[in-house]
């Protein structure tokens, strides 16, 4: 884990439903990689936003400062908040053929593509720890732990950047949820 | 200082707040509403001391925030699109009343169809009323020219309000690392609110009637035209005063990204001109010599500045966000009305690009620069003047 930070800019796709976080995941991210002493840009789809439609967000990551503001379009690693979506919606559109997936699951699915493919139970993790809003498991932020594991941003960054945007029982929470995700997150196939 | 990461709309927000503005009263409308939904946020955390007004309008809104700075205060609005359009009456008319305040514009553009994407008609609907205009290129930017707009527009040789601007969603609500000033260093910058006359309880002053004469009142119009161009001095000043406090300078009026050596040039403002410098990086690499001239300034129109910097090249690409209908881009009418009478007769193009927020990045503006290269050096000139990009 932690190789794709190697390449000068890594470019980032959330993939969940509106409402659960995708925006805020990209933000974390991207503040996690400031402190790290990287630079970045996190960014919405550009467009309208309806709670419980497919969604996605995005983060460029960087060693130097990001110029452009063009859509990602070739990500070099998709994150997926729920894996229902991927009945609708072609998740890996664009990967790179380099590229990585983390995705919050319980079971593996079984892919049409060959690609690197990490998994965690974010939704447990979420339930264990009782974050739960509206009846919905709060897994954005245990999804960003998973993800900077994968692409080689240290924890004490993401926990740091987890207690600066959010606040109080919710940090507290959240930075639980990404510690166990950091820790739990695994290859799929890998031995 | 302390580093955080902010949308473009937050970093105005703390701005507003670092600028001790006592004042904000604004109407809600995509893409600012953040702007003042984060001022709010600040004022009921106390951490700012600022009087909201609400307003039923976006007219109602730079009305009440005119009454205030009138009033000797330091005040504040944001808009975008339809709704800067709908102020639009008292956009003049607090420019006549030479009354300095700031108001950020999130470029929108303008419908029907509906549309919250970026492009540049609303701002530039505004070049003519006797505003500082100016456009940031990043959120660091953002943040630091809404301070210093207050520096610039209550300085005794201007005294006239100021826009900073930013694009829609791809600086107002894209995230970035920004460095946030203390309020010392920031106190230590911006002097007391100085304006050329205050409105008093218990003090008669006559505002706004009927003119008895007519020769002031046409040399007072005038002088709005010579306030923005002392203006020009002032911008530069404040650059670097600000660039001694933080290390950031952003080069004032324009900014000159690898002009020196360059044989062509992009000429840009606002967010797009991140692109333009990463085509032209890569135009380099393959033997295109291309610089950016990035325009902070669209009024003043820095043409002296502007001319310098395009004297000598072998071609010029000017882009627009916007159009006047009927003519052509408003940046590229600046640049080539200017031109003329100094007597620069140089290959250049206008392309008008990225309408309705269509997205245009550095593969675009590397292709549209490659093909220029091969148009002047096959013709010596160029064959349409006037180009709309039909994206890819």
């Amino acid at each position: 884990m932690g190789s794709v930070l190697n390449k000068d800019t890594v470019e980032v796709r959330f993939h969940g439903r509106g409402g659960q976080g995708a925006v805020t995941a990209a933000h974390i991210l991207v503040d996690s990689a400031m402190r790290a002493g990287l630079w970045g840009t996190a960014f919405p789809f550009f467009g309208a936003e309806r709670r419980g439609a497919p969604v996605t967000a995005y983060a460029r990551i960087s060693h130097s400062k990001v110029l452009t503001k063009s859509m990602v379009r070739r990500p070099d690693a998709v994150a997926v908040l729920d894996p229902a979506i991927m009945r609708y919606v072609n998740v890996f559109d664009g990967l790179k053929e380099s590229g990585v997936a983390v995705i919050n699951c319980t079971e593996p699915p079984t892919l049409p593509i060959k690609i690197r493919l990490y998994v965690v139970d974010a939704t447990k993790i979420a339930l264990d720890l009782g974050l739960v809003l509206a009846g919905w498991p709060l897994v954005n932020v245990a999804m960003v732990g998973a993800l900077s594991r994968v692409i080689g941003i240290k924890l004490n960054y993401v926990l740091e950047a987890i207690t600066n945007i959010l606040t109080g029982r919710s940090a507290e929470l959240n930075a639980k949820a990404a510690e166990r995700a950091y820790y739990e997150v695994s290859e799929v196939g890998a031995s | 200082m302390v580093r955080l990461t902010l949308t473009g709309n937050h970093c105005v927000a703390y701005a507003v707040k670092l600028s001790k503005v006592k004042v904000v009263s604004a109407y809600p409308i995509t893409p600012q509403t953040t702007i003042v939904e984060k001022i709010s946020e600040l004022v009921d955390l106390g951490d700012a001391d600022i009087k909201m007004i609400r307003v039923e309008s976006e007219h109602s809104a730079l009305a009440a925030v005119y009454g205030a700075a009138t009033a000797g205060v330091r005040a504040f609005t944001a808009t975008s699109s339809h709704g800067l359009l709908y102020m639009h009456e008292m956009v003049w008319w607090v420019a006549q009343a030479r009354v300095p305040l700031v108001m950020a514009v999130v470029t929108r553009t303008i419908g029907p169809p509906w549309n919250i994407w970026t492009d540049h008609h609303d701002i530039m609907d505004q070049r003519d009323t006797g505003w500082l205009i100016m456009m940031a290129e990043n959120n660091q930017e953002v943040l630091d020219e809404t301070i210093k707009l207050f520096k610039i527009t209550e300085d005794p040789e201007v005294y006239l309000p100021g826009i900073v601007g930013l694009d829609a969603f791809i600086l107002s609500h894209t995230v970035e690392p920004v460095e946030i000033p203390e309020q010392e260093l920031v106190d230590s910058f911006l002097p007391e609110r100085r304006q050329p006359y205050v409105i008093k309880s218990g003090e008669a002053l006559i505002m706004g009637n009927v003119p008895s004469d007519l020769l002031t009142n046409s040399r007072m119009r005038w002088d709005i035209h010579l306030g923005l161009r002392r203006a020009e001095k002032v911008i530069d000043r404040v650059d670097m005063e600000w660039g001694k406090l933080t290390g950031r300078r952003y080069g004032g009026l324009t900014e000159c990204y690898k002009c020196e050596d360059a044989d062509y040039l992009f000429v840009g403002i606002g967010a797009w001109v991140g692109d333009m410098r990463l085509a032209a990086d890569r135009l380099r690499a393959v033997g295109m010599r291309f610089g950016v001239l990035k325009i902070r300034y669209v009024r003043p129109f820095p043409y002296l500045r502007v001319l310098d910097s395009v004297r000598g090249k072998k071609g010029v690409l000017v882009f627009d966000r916007s159009v006047s209908a009927g003519s052509a881009g408003p940046l590229f009418l600046d640049l080539v009305s200017h031109m003329y009478p100094h007597r620069l007769n140089i290959p250049i193009k206008n392309v008008v690009a990225g309408l309705a927020g269509y997205e245009v990045n550095y593969e675009d503006f590397f292709r549209i620069g490659e093909s220029f290269v091969k148009e002047v050096s096959e013709t010596g000139w160029v064959s349409e003047f006037l180009e709309f990009y039909p994206g890819r």
